[in-house]
């Protein structure tokens, strides 16, 4: 096919959402974070929600998610950003809420802010991209850090012994009455992105019906931090992260699966 | 109409916001100052205004709280003592260098560490100086009555809208505890206007999206930044100084004193009086934007100053640096939770006059 024709509307297979800004991202090539937030903001587009969503961004890699997510949003500092979506839902129950953290951000620093926005139950979403590691301050160990697997401050890898155990943090919070909905994902795969996108949608659409607390968890890739080729994160994420931190949902309409 | 009320500072204070149009408040429990939330929730102002009231995690997810809210150009405020407040330090930090406006009471007790829960003013450095990471001010209003508690929670918020900057009010645990008459303002409207040139409502046709944040990575950027609010602290040093004087036309000595130790010093300035000492006092109602023009003046004219505070010295430096060296200025102050009679603070000027 010629250019010319391929360029032609009627045969557009894929178009960047609206909600995507044209600032050139400044993830590392290969990082799912862009996937992630492309994901949300499709989503808040086709439920028609833009004007009246308000986004959270973390201390992260992701600290300028409000670079890219053209909708109004707040910066929040580290681990902090369940108390600043939780002050912001208060004054605007009607609103739409959503914070987007890291491991680092919601599972370590934060985690009495994660633990207690979840156990209030406040009608947010929470996206939470663990990647086992401290992205953005070059490598270091995380909460979620894998046994054995080596950062920059566990360089002969993480011994559970004296570093203690990758926390499990969305099982965690799926105990909690306050929690609707918990889900984990992955965007590393076109097949995966698009369990991931409905799983958001699911937590957009339970805000929507004022549920409760929804989470959803992506599994993701860090290749600069953990060392790797893009390709080769993805396939070291299959083999070492899924197995610990398997796929799928883990709490829906309130019922945690399995029990 | 008004209303006149025996109340506790503390209970002032939470009176107030329900009065002044708050739209939330998050807090969190610490003697001496539990009784604003305590009153709160047992005030339901959801009913009587709509106003939130939210028992937080934390100090740190409380101010947290108010960073989230405030950046929606709602009117918010939380409370604590010393040990709280200083967890709040980083939240702060944020709200200032977001340039967020809302209203943080600090009850003072003794420190540091745990310190005791008895009245203090030890705090004067971490509230007119900065308190968090990087270079920034609040504006510090210091009430010396439970009318005081109540007005200034007005003024507070008034002053935070104005200049979008925090505003701490610096109280102790004596003003906090103790009951006095309070004349109660009228009920204020809640706010319904939110200014869209900054705050994160969810954009609309006619704005682009709003940004709330702290941080620019570009240094430049980040100095043009640190420029602007510096101007914003020289325009409300010009603006917003208050200060109370008291017998201070024919004064030979000051006192310089805030809070419940410009009570005390009221109480010295009769005494000295009555001695025939020509004593006077100057309060400063604003910490941040310090009187410093006022002080130069009168050191124009005055023998001496004597900064008398519940801390081992802090607001004396202010007060030598705007008297700069023209006249002697020393401190007095009982610390670390005992409150100063006004003998003893008689007994310190008289001791500075012989030995000067
Ligand atoms: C109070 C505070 N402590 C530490 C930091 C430094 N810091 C910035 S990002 C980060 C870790 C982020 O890791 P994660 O949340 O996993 O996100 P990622 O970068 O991997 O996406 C840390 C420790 C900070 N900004 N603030
Ligand atoms: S450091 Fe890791 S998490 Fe951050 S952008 Fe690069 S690959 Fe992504």
């Amino acid at each position: 096919m010629d250019i010319k024709d391929i360029i032609k509307p009627e045969n557009k297979v894929y178009s960047k959402t609206s909600l995507m800004t044209d600032n050139a991202l400044s993830y590392c090539p290969g990082c799912g974070h862009g996937t992630a937030h492309r994901i949300v903001m499709e989503v808040i587009e086709e439920m028609g929600i833009a004007h009246d969503t308000i986004g959270v961004a973390p201390v992260g890699c992701s600290v300028l998610a409000y670079d890219f997510m053209d909708i109004d949003m707040t910066q929040a500092a580290h681990g902090r950003a369940p108390a600043v979506a939780t002050g912001i839902k208060r004054l605007w129950p009607d609103k739409f809420v959503f914070t987007y953290q890291g491991d680092g951000d919601l599972a370590a620093i934060g985690t009495a802010e994660t633990i207690h926005a979840c156990n209030r139950g406040e009608n947010i979403v929470i996206i939470f991209v663990n990647n086992g590691i401290y992205g953005m301050t070059g490598g270091q160990m995380a909460p979620t850090t894998l046994g054995g697997m080596k950062s920059s401050t566990s360089p002969f890898g993480r011994d559970i012994g004296t570093m203690g155990n990758p926390i499990k943090m969305t099982e965690l919070v799926a105990n909690l009455p306050g929690v609707y909905f918990a889900s984990r994902q992955a965007v590393h795969k076109p097949s995966n992105v698009r369990k991931a996108k409905k799983a958001i949608r699911q937590a957009f659409e339970n805000q929507k019906e004022k549920k409760g607390l929804s989470i959803v968890e992506i599994v993701s890739n860090c290749n600069s931090g953990w060392k790797m080729a893009p390709v080769q994160s993805n396939i070291w994420m299959e083999e070492n992260m899924f197995p610990y931190y398997p796929l799928g949902d883990i709490k829906v309409d309130d019922v945690i699966l399995g029990k | 109409m008004s209303e006149l009320k025996l109340m506790k500072g503390n209970e002032a204070v939470a009176e107030a916001a329900i009065r002044a149009g708050a739209d939330a408040y998050f807090g969190y429990p610490i003697t001496p100052q539990s009784e604003v939330l305590e009153y709160l929730m047992s005030e339901q102002p959801e009913k009587r205004t709509g106003m939130i009231v939210l028992q937080a995690e934390s100090e740190v997810a409380a101010i947290n709280m108010v960073y989230g809210a405030a950046g929606t150009g709602k009117r918010v405020m939380t409370s604590s003592s010393s040990p709280g407040i200083s967890l709040k330090q980083e939240g702060i930090s944020y709200i200032a260098g977001a340039e967020l406006p809302c209203l943080i009471v600090n009850v003072v007790r003794g420190g540091p560490g745990l310190g005791t829960i008895q009245p203090s003013q030890a705090d004067y450095f971490q509230s007119t100086k900065g308190g968090g990471h990087g270079d920034y001010r609040l504006i510090v209003l210091a009430p010396a009555s439970v009318q005081e508690m109540s007005d200034f929670v007005k003024l507070g918020f008034e002053l935070a809208f104005k200049y979008r900057n925090p505003v701490l009010m610096l109280s102790d645990g004596v003003i906090g505890q103790m009951m006095e008459k309070v004349e109660l303002f009228d009920q204020q409207p809640r706010l319904d206007y939110f200014d869209p040139a900054w705050t994160t409502t969810g954009k609309t046709d006619d704005r682009g999206r709003n940004i709330i944040t702290s941080l620019d990575l570009d240094p430049y950027l980040m100095e043009k930044h640190n420029q602007m609010l510096q101007a914003k602290y020289r325009k409300i040093e010009e603006l917003e100084v208050r200060v109370e004087e008291i017998m201070i036309e024919d004064a030979e000595y000051i006192f310089v004193a805030y809070g419940s130790s410009a009570r005390i010093s009221q109480k010295a300035v009769e005494l000295a009086r009555a001695k025939g000492i020509k004593a006077g006092l100057l309060r400063p109602k604003t910490l941040f934007p310090f009187p410093k023009r006022i002080i130069s003046e009168l050191a124009d004219r005055v023998k001496g100053f004597l900064s008398v505070e519940m801390s081992a010295g802090q607001m004396v430096e202010d007060v030598r640096l705007a008297v700069n060296g023209k006249v002697w200025v020393e401190h007095f102050g009982r610390y670390g939770g005992v409150v100063h009679s006004p003998n003893e603070v008689l007994d310190a000027l008289e001791n500075l006059i012989e030995k000067k």
